[in-house]
């Protein structure tokens, strides 16, 4: 090529402009309203799309070049990992459950948040949003890739990771993180902002982030912890869009306040409810605990957001009336959590085990009104059953929460032994629910969630058998449906009698002791 | 309220009666017995006497508790969907008037649990 180059290098502000903001055009032989057809059914009103202040200056060359160097670093330590038996290094075995959680609970979020900030980062109409979102889909793709690449290393010798995909869409514990992002991304643009950019990103990141990020670090996982670290960078920006969207909103007209209360109340709840498996993470299946749930609430909750819920009160925003029962719950949703799993662990894809008498001194300290009175004589009492040779396992199905999908397992607030009970009928059909909370979000919308996906109601209803001959002779219909969810033996039960625990101990005596 | 959408939502339930093949769900829970985490839910015939559930399913979820064999079914008392319910168990489940998805709750005057602790 020889055109002439005479131009000089443009300014940094200029060249901000022209690759953001001036990317985009006025459509002329379509209306706007056909090109953009999703950002005004749910009742926001947007005057100035221009009124948009890019909360951060990131063109898409900065942005590969940034992001590719994040990447090399990244991935020369998880090889170093791989190549040194760093599985191996682990405080303990145990620890490679939270591993299997978060793969399989939390690395698919990744995805289908890249699918729903692609979608959203196609829908708005201002450009400056429209980029910004393309941006944080981006990342969110190189999230999930990051963390199957890491995970790899675990998957190669460890159960519980290899089909986590096809788990995370079908075992049913999974659905509670799954049910949670589907709902969000079948909701509208705005909506979905909301709930992923400024609930999910901004009021509760910390409280998913760093106890899985701590928790690597201080047991020893120096794969998780890189990815984790890897991608913080990214999650300061996708903080600041969630925060600028919300701004927005309630900046262009005073009609969307209701709109905005009512889905912060919706999410956080919604956020909360899922968390209930960090706040299990946290406090049984750390071997070396970094912090409990009631003290990760206390700050990054009612410190942090606190302080964020009274900065949003000049637009008229109050906070959910649903923290109010998670304070009552926050002694308690740990424990509950770890009794349910313990006592499902056949339908689990990792490994669950009783707290020891240590574990639960730690638990006693950390929860002084409640783990000795309500919890601590449970433990004791299934240990004793175990020793006898009769663990204690439920063999039936739990019923589910119509909205969470979490197991019908949460006391009234305030009252921890009596089991809250919340139902209602929607055009004749009885629908129950964890809580009010989660019955409110079924009657605002129960077209959407009558829909649910319940794993007990699937197996009934004959759904989880696959290729399967129900009507044969020799039909078992458990076989069947642990074969469809490609569910193995090895992937569940008690830790102490897992596979996983036995390598462990096994490899990491070969790589300390020499062979006679 | 209704959902807000950008075309016609109308979509049917995922778990009518007529999807479970003759059979209607049934939850069950029993108060102040918190080892069970949760009620537990089965599929059962609507011509089940109630005193076959009582003695097949829920006797096959709850009998590992040591309270289950001391259980005196003349003084129990039940909970349908959280109101008063009175269940004759010589009835089948139809008669006694459950409907697809009712949610049972049953107490056992003087057993409270393991120390009596509740759970
Ligand atoms: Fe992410
Ligand atoms: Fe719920």
């Amino acid at each position: 090529m020889d055109i002439a180059v005479t131009k000089k290098k443009l300014g940094l502000k200029e060249r901000y402009a022209l690759m953001t903001r001036g990317l985009g055009w006025e459509p002329t032989y379509q209306s706007v309203d056909d090109v953009f057809p999703m950002d005004s059914f749910e009742g926001i009103k947007i005057h100035d799309w221009d009124a948009w202040e890019d909360p951060f200056r990131l063109t898409m060359d900065a942005y590969w070049k940034y992001q590719a160097e994040k990447e090399r670093k990244l991935y020369a330590i998880l090889d170093a990992f791989a190549q040194g038996n760093g599985h191996l290094t682990l405080s303990d075995a145990r620890y490679i459950n939270t591993v299997k959680l978060f793969i399989n609970g939390l690395a698919p979020l990744e995805y289908m948040s890249h699918r729903g900030f692609a979608h959203i980062g196609r829908q708005f109409r201002g450009v400056g949003p429209r980029v910004a979102c393309m941006m944080q889909s981006l990342d969110e793709m190189r999230h999930a890739q990051t963390q199957v690449h890491a995970i790899s290393n675990y998957n190669r010798y460890y159960d519980g990771m290899a089909n986590f995909r096809h788990h995370h869409t079908y075992l049913p514990y999974l659905q509670v993180p799954r049910s949670f992002f589907e709902d969000a991304a079948s909701g509208g643009p705005f909506e979905f902002i909301t709930a992923i950019g400024f609930a999910f990103e901004y009021v509760l990141t910390n409280l998913v982030f760093v106890p899985f990020i701590s928790g690597a670090a201080y047991n020893g996982d120096m794969g998780a912890m890189t990815f984790g670290f890897s991608a913080q960078s990214d999650e300061a920006r996708h903080m600041t869009l969630g925060l600028e969207v919300i701004k927005f909103m309630l900046e262009q007209d005073p009609d969307n306040l209701p709109i905005v209360q009512k889905w912060l109340n919706k999410w956080t709840w919604r956020g909360v409810r899922v968390l209930t498996l960090v706040a299990m993470m946290q406090d049984y299946m750390l071997p070396k605990r970094v912090m409990s749930w009631a003290e990760a609430w206390e700050i990054y909750f009612e410190e942090n957001c606190g302080a964020l819920f009274r900065d949003l009160a000049r637009y008229g925003i109050v906070m959910p009336p649903c923290v109010e029962q998670v304070r009552k719950e926050r002694d308690h949703l740990s424990h509950m959590a770890w009794c349910q799993f313990y006592q499902a662990r056949g339908t689990n894809n990792f490994h669950v085990w009783l707290p020891s008498k240590e574990d639960m001194d730690w638990l006693s300290a950390k929860y002084p009104e409640t783990f000795d009175q309500y919890y601590r004589p449970r433990f004791e009492y299934w240990a004793k059953m175990e020793e006898e040779g009769t663990p204690f396992e439920a063999a039936t199905p739990p019923q589910q929460c119509q909205v969470c999908q979490i197991p019908t397992i949460f006391p009234v607030a305030g009252d921890p032994l009596t089991r809250a009970e919340h139902s209602c009928t929607h055009d004749g059909e009885r629908f129950h629910f964890c809580s009010q909370w989660c019955q409110e979000i079924f009657e605002d919308e129960p077209e959407k969630y009558v829909q649910a996906k319940l794993g007990a109601h699937e197996l009934y209803k004959g759904n989880l058998f696959g290729d399967a001959d129900p009507t044969a002779e020799d039909f078992d219909p458990m076989a069947a449906a642990m074969a469809f969810l490609k569910l193995t033996p090895e992937d569940s039960g008690l830790h102490s009698d897992s596979r996983d625990a036995a390598n462990f101990d096994l490899w990491r005596g070969l790589a300390k002791a020499n062979e006679a | 309220m209704t959902i807000i959408a950008n075309a016609p939502y109308d979509f049917t339930s995922n778990d009518r009666q007529e999807d479970f093949r003759g059979a209607m769900l049934v939850y069950v829970g029993w108060a102040r017995h918190m080892m069970f985490a949760s009620p537990y839910c089965w599929p059962l015939p609507p011509d089940m006497p109630f005193g076959a559930l009582v003695e097949g399913p829920m006797a096959q979820a709850f009998a590992q508790h040591p309270d289950w064999e001391q259980a005196d079914w003349s003084t129990a008392t039940w909970t349908r969907n959280g109101e008063p319910f009175t269940p004759d168990l010589s009835k089948s489940l139809a008669d006694n008037g459950l409907s697809h998805k009712d949610s049972l709750m049953f107490t056992t005057p003087g057993l409270d649990g393991i120390g009596g602790m509740g759970f």
